[in-house]
């Protein structure tokens, strides 16, 4: 059996057919793995979430264990107390507030008509209540992002952070246990006013002793996604202020 | 080997070592700079492109008498694609965390040099079985320099293997640090990958003669 392979007619009809099979092949892969894509999705906001405020499988020093996704929804429901959503200074409860992009809201927010919904979680660990704020900003090579577990004062009480692309043992190091656990404790505020949580080089305090400073000791080798840590603290979580102010009164 | 005859061995063995597609072809470094920073990833990095570049070699070998030979390039980049792209999405489902920590390292399988190298080298042009061991062994070759780098560089850049802290703790100064002994954090740069990869390629140089190129 001898076909022209290189008649132009045969090459068109070959590229034609090879085109729709992988097209379909893919198309089926995605439509059939696509539901427990988003189900892995969701359990990891869930997860993130808790881990922010203390909620995980944490054993031995290093570890970054979260809940397992099994209970992850049981778990979510009984410490997350309320989802609310904060769209100019009015606030709503959604119980579907985790599922916002952050992303997506930032982009749309560039329109100055646009109210920008800011979701925000009201967990009870413990008996003390913490409120999660999610963070998202820009690293060295691509997105980062994070949820910042807050008491009423704004004072830090856990955080997770994460990163689509940093460098592996440098910027990646952000969601590293010795990296995030140095923020537990340090303060948004500074009297009244908010100054933020500034990931600082050679601030004298590497082993993050003094937690009133707004500092802690930055990443070797990583100073912009340090800044970029920095920079997202800031401007995700001053958007919050004026609702902490009128809690706090 | 009682199970390949020994032409086929040799398609498994020779990449191994004399004809490694590293060291000896030199290949696949972009990859081989760009993920050794850390043991898991590089691991992982070869465990997929061994699944790819097997698949992928009997596809095309088994394609390699209805391709027509203007547009086989593009072929060849359309199987590696969708190989890729359906690795990528089972480990999405199946094995999320992973498949975050590698993120856009899956992707970069679709440039790796050796895949097409072997489908037009090898694939095109011989069996289905003969290409399956052709593209296990050439993926094997690159997954053990691979290793081999992600070794050396996560233990005196991190001190760590696979996550574990093996020389002790940095910041405590337990174990090594207390003799004064400090991570070399330009490990972890890329430069020092080729480094290693160009010792590598002196060692192995040094002890087999014959792949001296003359000038």
């Amino acid at each position: 059996m001898a076909i022209n392979t290189d008649k132009n007619s045969y090459t068109m009809i070959f590229a034609i057919v090879m085109v729709v099979l992988v097209g379909s092949i893919l198309a089926g892969f995605a439509n059939g793995l696509k539901p427990t894509i988003k189900a892995n999705e969701r359990y990891e906001r869930q997860q993130n979430i808790l881990y922010a405020m203390g909620v995980h499988n944490n054993q031995g020093k290093g570890d970054v264990e979260f809940i397992s996704t099994d209970v992850v929804e049981g778990e979510f429901d009984k410490y997350i107390k309320k989802q609310l959503v904060i769209q100019d200074g009015k606030v709503t409860e959604d119980d579907q507030a985790y599922l916002i992009d952050i992303k997506k809201e930032a982009t749309a927010a560039k329109d100055p008509n646009y109210k920008r919904r800011l979701p925000l979680f009201v967990g009870e660990k413990d008996g003390k209540e913490v409120y999660v704020i999610p963070v998202r900003g820009k690293g060295l090579w691509d997105a980062i992002w994070g949820f910042v577990a807050v008491d009423p004062s704004m004072t830090i009480q856990g955080v997770y952070f994460d990163h689509k692309g940093e460098t592996p043992g440098l910027g990646g190091e952000i969601k590293q246990r010795y990296f995030m656990d140095d923020f537990t404790g340090e303060k948004f505020l500074n009297g009244d006013v908010f100054e933020g949580v500034k990931v600082a080089k050679g601030n004298n305090d590497p082993k993050n002793t003094d937690t009133t400073d707004n500092e802690v000791d930055a990443l070797a080798g990583a100073t912009i996604t340090g800044d970029g840590v920095s920079a997202m603290l800031k401007k995700d979580v001053r958007m919050y202020v004026p609702y902490f102010q009128k809690l706090n009164n | 080997m009682g199970l390949l005859s020994k032409k086929d061995a040799k398609l498994i063995l020779d990449p191994l070592a004399d004809d490694n597609p590293i060291t000896i072809q030199v290949l696949g470094i972009c990859s081989a700079l760009a993920i050794t920073a850390q043991l898991k990833p590089s691991i992982v990095m070869a465990v997929s492109v061994i699944f790819v570049l097997g698949i992928g070699n009997v596809v095309i070998s088994l394609m390699r008498n209805i391709i027509p030979s203007k547009i086989r390039i593009i072929v060849q980049l359309i199987v590696v694609a969708t190989l890729v792209i359906i690795v990528d999405q089972v480990l999405k489902a199946f094995a999320y965390e992973l498949s975050k920590e590698l993120s856009v390292f899956i992707g970069l399988i679709i440039t790796n040099c050796i895949i097409m190298g072997r489908f037009e080298a090898f694939a095109l042009g011989n069996g289905p079985w003969r290409s399956f061991l052709d593209g296990i062994g050439n993926a094997l070759g690159y997954g053990v320099i691979l290793i081999i780098v992600g070794f050396f560089r996560e233990l005196l850049g991190s001190g760590t293997l696979l996550g574990f802290a093996v020389l002790g703790d940095p910041v405590e100064k337990t174990g090594l640090y207390a003799m004064g002994y400090e991570n070399n954090g330009f490990m972890l740069l890329s430069p020092m990958a080729l480094i290693v990869v160009g010792l590598i390629i002196w060692v192995q140089r040094s002890r087999n003669k014959a792949l001296i190129e003359e000038n």
